[in-house]
């Protein structure tokens, strides 16, 4: 199972600005088992960005987005509410994200951030990979994840020895940077890189202590039952 | 001597360049950057180039300003993680060296140890704004520096050939907003693109000094070669072809050279002259362009 956790809200809510309407999509899958992205946070998440002003204009829930031809598929049968959607917000991992985007010509905005789990890549993986880094950013990178796309992991567009499209280390492979420029320029929102500036913290990538104990980590672990209240006396 | 301090007065600036030996001798490093590039305003030091284990660019830096020469210290993202780059820097200002160009660098794997470890903690952009953080008595993670922070001039390269270029732009103006002094180019061998260049570039609000770069054509083999394995790097047919009729490369690559850089020279703030070890001839181009000190 991927553990995912939700972004802070200002954050989200910082994402739409300018956009008439966001079409939100989710995993069943790993965020249900988490409880990020069950119906009870989904509906959450699309209460408080209602508060914030977003207009949600609808939802969708996909068993497993990591899985691209289900994603297609499924996202069919909506296709007039993802069509009259700006943008589409993804309740998932960041393969799920990235899958989304790959599958639409529309920008992608991630809800969650994946955490450190040591490298479970989804149960359907296609070339979309998430480097759990625990601060998901493909929300300004076009769904495109540079911290796997790109073979030197750079935050800030990319390096000289980017070639007609292809990646200095590897001739034949491309160049993570070139695809995000391409996607952003096709879906007119270039300007998400004149606000990238980033820098990682690393101390999100590493697995934390608590994640390593219960069935996040290890199914065969068994979760302590939580302590039973004394009678008569709430919870 | 900071290079901005330079470009405020208003001088075309010039820069040359070495690059360290892989051993512990610098001598005779020393003698021909003394005797043939003494009359250029900063020598750039390339830090560990093409990702090969060398001496390093600070110790060779130092060794520079002993011999009463400027230095260009070059950083690379590719060995060190943010606190011994921090660290780096705190070191050149300690040793005077003034100037400081912040690059990617290449990966590990295109070097001779393809077994190490990349880093890439930070990259150019977050590299120069480390810098002026440090210039800011702080370290990146808040901490107050001891007594007067650092002070240096920041640089920053760009590839004018790239293909698309749109993304370098975009990435140059980055690194301007994160508080880069002046860019070195990669080579260039064509003025209209670079006229192209530097149009977008103006467009883009991009203000701070660009020197030109320029790399001496050593051979028309050296020329097909670059053209087959650098990014964004064009040698035009003509010029290759100068180069294999010639009976006399240096003087032929030497008058190509000077003719770059009056080509370039209305649309850029500098040159940049990439010897790879022809520093002996570093002279007649800078006498041919009626340049340096």
């Amino acid at each position: 199972m991927i553990v995912t956790e939700r972004k802070p809200l200002e954050e989200l809510a910082a994402m739409f600005a300018g956009e008439k309407g966001t079409y939100l999509v989710a995993c069943s899958g790993c965020p249900v088992g988490h409880k990020t992205g069950d119906e009870a946070s989904l509906a959450q998440l699309e209460a408080d960005l209602k508060a914030q002003g977003v207009n949600v204009l609808g939802r969708t829930s996909i068993d497993f987005l990591c899985n691209k031809a289900l994603v297609a598929l499924r996202l069919m049968k909506v296709l007039e509410d993802v069509q009259s959607a700006d943008s589409l917000l993804v309740s998932s991992c960041g393969i799920g994200v990235q899958a989304v985007g790959a599958t639409v010509d529309k920008p992608v905005h991630p809800s969650m951030n994946t955490i450190s789990m040591g490298g479970f890549q989804g149960l359907w993986p296609s070339e979309e990979r998430c480097a759990q880094c625990g601060d998901c950013s493909l929300d300004l990178t076009g769904g495109i994840c540079p911290v796997t796309f790109c073979s030197k992991s750079l935050l800030n567009g990319s390096c000289g020895g980017s070639d007609k499209g292809n990646c200095e280390v590897h001739k034949d492979v491309p160049c993570g940077w070139t695809l995000i420029y391409e996607r952003l320029k096709k879906t007119g929102r270039l300007d998400q890189l004149s606000k990238l500036n980033l820098l990682k913290n690393r101390d999100l990538m590493r697995v934390k202590p608590e994640a390593r104990k219960g069935s996040v980590w290890a199914l065969e672990l068994i979760e302590p039952e939580p302590e039973p209240q004394p009678e008569g006396k709430p919870a | 001597m900071k290079l901005s301090e330079l470009f405020a007065q208003g001088k075309f600036v010039v820069t040359g360049e070495i690059g360290p030996p892989k051993g512990c001798h610098l001598g005779h490093l020393m003698h021909e950057a003394e005797e043939y590039l003494s009359r250029v305003d900063g020598i750039n030091v390339t830090d560990l180039q093409a990702a090969a284990m060398r001496v390093g660019s600070l110790v060779t830096c130092k060794r520079l300003l002993e011999h009463g020469l400027n230095p260009v210290l070059q950083v690379v993202c590719r060995d060190r993680n943010r606190i011994s780059l921090q660290s780096e820097l705190l070191g050149a200002a300690e040793f005077g060296v003034d100037n400081v160009l912040c690059l990617t660098g290449d990966h590990n794997i295109l070097g001779d140890h393809p077994d190490s470890m990349p880093v890439f903690d930070l990259d150019s952009v977050s590299l120069i704004r480390a810098g002026q953080t440090l210039m800011a008595g702080k370290d990146m993670a808040g901490n107050e520096l001891e007594g007067d922070p650092p002070s240096l001039c920041l640089g920053c390269v760009v590839n004018p050939g790239a293909d698309p270029v749109e993304p370098q732009i975009i990435k140059l103006k980055m690194k301007q907003d994160a508080g880069a002094h002046f860019c070195q180019t990669q080579a260039v061998y064509d003025v209209d693109v670079y006229k192209r260049f530097k149009d977008a570039v103006d467009k883009a609000g991009i203000t701070m000094p660009i020197m030109g770069g320029l790399v001496m054509l050593k051979s028309a083999g050296m020329a097909k070669y670059m053209n087959r394995m650098v990014a964004g790097v064009f040698v035009p047919p003509n010029l290759v072809q100068r180069m294999t009729d010639t009976d006399d490369k240096p003087k032929t690559s030497i008058e190509i050279t000077v003719e770059l850089i009056n080509g370039l020279k209305p649309y850029c703030e500098g040159i940049h002259i990439m010897s790879l070890g022809w520093d002996q001839y570093v002279p007649a181009v800078l006498e041919g362009a009626g340049l340096g000190r």
